[in-house]
């Protein structure tokens, strides 16, 4: 277990290094698109170089890429060009929003989607069976911001219930959370749910709960004692690879409803070529996304005693 | 990384592909699911071939803006009367129009970029399960990493570093959606190659191109179809996510990703601007999913 968790930790070391190293050349190996995009469209040939000089951008380029990734470790992310404030001031506040928003998807997602996951892999082929796939398959093809317009339509502009946009400006507020967590859950809870049937329609066939139902257990017992418990291994695996999917999802529905969170960061810093701010973005999310994927794979491997010994 | 996706592989079969390919779309009739799938996908295609002959006005046509649906208009020196049955936008165009000429950008690039993640994706997966040794362990680490980031921040860093252009578009789904394709074609020719046609043509001295691309790779093609159909949904929503997060194809072509990110900010008091575009994209992500589903049911039972 220690040597599998060790060679986790170091292939996602690995991983990280890699990414680094991408998200480096892609926006950093043109040096004159740099200091275009930090001193802006307007500046001179003669800044430009001034610049690039005083930073250190003529130096090699394996110098400039141990240089940065050293200030990365240190916690220097560097300026924001739109913000003129370090990127670590903008990000963390925005990343514990997102973290907020996450939180409440994930409250909403994991009993939702078992439970209907659960109840469509029972007995497969069944009326209910059938209705839970079909409805999943739809919910699965509105994309996000497609839903979002639509549940604005009714909830905003039809009932008026609900706030159109979760600015925050005025306190937290529950409600204007609603909006964005039912979108994203709604979008996401199909897939998780036919995960979660395909493992649970798997665990009915074997032999175990054959004989279960033979020595005349209730079938209530049968699902709650012997099925569940193996049924839930593949969709822990499922839902926490949803963490890196969540990143994606956040990017529409934050800038949708005008949350103030990472996704909406990380679109209005590519749309304003706010470089410093991009390269931080990407590495948290990549870092996020990696770290939730080993601690999936360590705890499946947790879970399923028979694959601990690989 | 566990993945709960089953691959079944087709026994190998020799005759003529074309009535083959007719006699499987036939069999969709027994899935309902199927069907209406392949109704909804047809229709679009029909309204993208047919774009001249049924849209109202032109899409670019600047006519009366802000107007309701099914407002009447009146015509001028050089376009006749007629109705804007879904509206028009803020510039006056006709919300119809452009819905059915934004099908043929959506039914051009959608195809194009699933078809450019197909052919690279397929020749890594092919390259990795064949030739295994240090090509797979290569291929499967790109892959890995590639993979790791979340789909719409690798799209949004690609796009914010290259510009939003058409070819940028295509150039970021493959790269995006190549490495998934590499590992599910991976998996069917790591089974496939032990057959024995394989063997007959190794042994017949074949090169191990040939053998990947003539033995292996239509023996693949069962599941590869149905996944292909999945991944024409999960590009046709891309294009519509970058449209709607600014980053898709440039103005004025309609692209309904495009027109929902335009009239955003007008949704509260022009809902059908918003509403239509997102229900023509909705519907045709539908019915790919469908025809998935259906097709993958048909698979399952022979």
């Amino acid at each position: 277990m220690l040597i599998l968790i060790s060679k986790r930790l170091g292939l996602m070391a690995l991983t990280m290094v890699v990414v680094s190293m991408l998200v480096f050349l892609l926006l950093e190996v043109n040096i004159h698109g740099v200091a275009t995009k930090v001193l802006g469209p307007y500046s001179t040939q003669d800044q430009r170089e001034i610049w690039l000089k005083d930073n250190g951008y003529f130096d090699p380029l394996y110098q400039r890429y141990l240089r940065w990734l050293g200030h990365f470790v240190g916690g220097d992310l560097g300026q924001s060009v739109r913000f003129k404030a370090p990127v670590a001031d903008i990000l963390f506040p925005r990343l514990r929003n997102t973290a907020i928003l996450g939180l409440g998807v994930f409250v909403v997602l994991i009993p939702v989607s078992l439970t209907l996951g659960i109840l469509a892999g029972m007995r497969e082929g069944s009326k209910l069976d059938r209705v839970i796939s079909v409805s999943s398959i739809i919910t699965t093809s509105v994309p996000e911001f497609a839903s979002s317009v639509f549940l604005a339509a009714i909830f905003v502009f039809g009932l008026r219930w609900l706030p159109g946009t979760s600015t925050m400006t005025d306190g937290f507020t529950l409600k204007q959370l609603i909006l964005p967590i039912l979108v994203l859950v709604l979008y996401d809870f199909g897939y998780v749910a036919r995960m979660t049937r395909a493992s649970m329609a798997e665990v009915m066939t074997t032999h175990y709960i054959r004989t279960a139902v033979l020595k005349g257990l209730p079938y209530r017992q049968v699902i709650l004692k012997h099925a569940l418990r193996n049924a839930l291994i593949a969709p822990f695996t499922v839902i926490m690879l949803q963490v890196s999917w969540l990143l994606s999802g956040v990017i529409v529905v934050e800038s949708f409803f005008a949350y103030r969170g990472f996704g909406a960061l990380i679109l209005e810093a590519s749309l304003n070529q706010d470089i410093f701010v991009i390269e931080a973005c990407a590495m948290t999310a990549v870092f996020v996304a990696v770290s939730t994927q080993t601690l999936a794979d360590i705890g499946y491997t947790y879970l399923n005693p028979r694959i601990r010994f690989r | 990384m566990a993945q709960a996706t089953t691959l079944t592989v087709p026994a190998p079969t020799s005759g003529a592909a074309l009535p083959r390919a007719l006699r499987s779309l036939g069999l969709l009739r027994e899935s309902w699911v199927g069907m209406v799938g392949a109704g909804l996908v047809l229709f679009w295609v029909a309204v993208a071939l047919l774009a001249p002959l049924i849209a109202p006005f032109g899409p670019n046509a600047t006519l009366v803006p802000f107007q309701k649906p099914g407002a009447a208009f009146a015509g001028n020196a050089s376009v006749p009367p007629g109705t804007f049955w879904l509206g028009t936008d803020h510039l006056g165009r006709d919300i119809l129009s452009r819905l059915i000429w934004g099908s043929r950008t959506v039914l051009t690039y959608a195809p194009l970029a699933t078809l450019c993640a197909y052919t690279v994706g397929s020749i890594m997966g092919l390259a990795a399960g064949y030739l295994r040794g240090w090509v797979d362990d290569v291929l499967s680490r790109i892959a890995d990493i590639i993979l790791s980031f979340p789909v719409l921040v690798l799209y949004v860093i690609i796009i914010a570093t290259f510009g939003a252009s058409p070819i940028n578009i295509i150039f970021a789904i493959t790269f995006a959606s190549g490495p998934g394709i590499m590992r599910i074609v991976r998996g069917l020719t790591l089974d496939l190659r032990s057959r024995e046609y394989v063997a007959a043509a190794e042994t017949r001295g074949d090169s191990p191109w040939r053998i990947m691309l003539v033995e292996i790779l239509p023996n693949a093609r069962g599941p590869v179809i149905v996944d292909a159909c999945l991944r024409l949904g999960y590009v046709t929503i891309t294009i519509g996510v970058l449209g709607f997060l600014g980053l898709g194809l440039p103005p004025p072509n309609p692209d309904w990703g495009g027109m929902i990110n335009e009239a955003r900010s007008m949704a509260m008091a022009f809902p059908h601007m918003t509403l239509f575009p997102c229900f023509a994209i909705s519907s045709l992500i539908l019915g790919f999913n469908l025809l998935a589903d259906g097709l993958r049911e048909i698979s399952l039972r022979d």
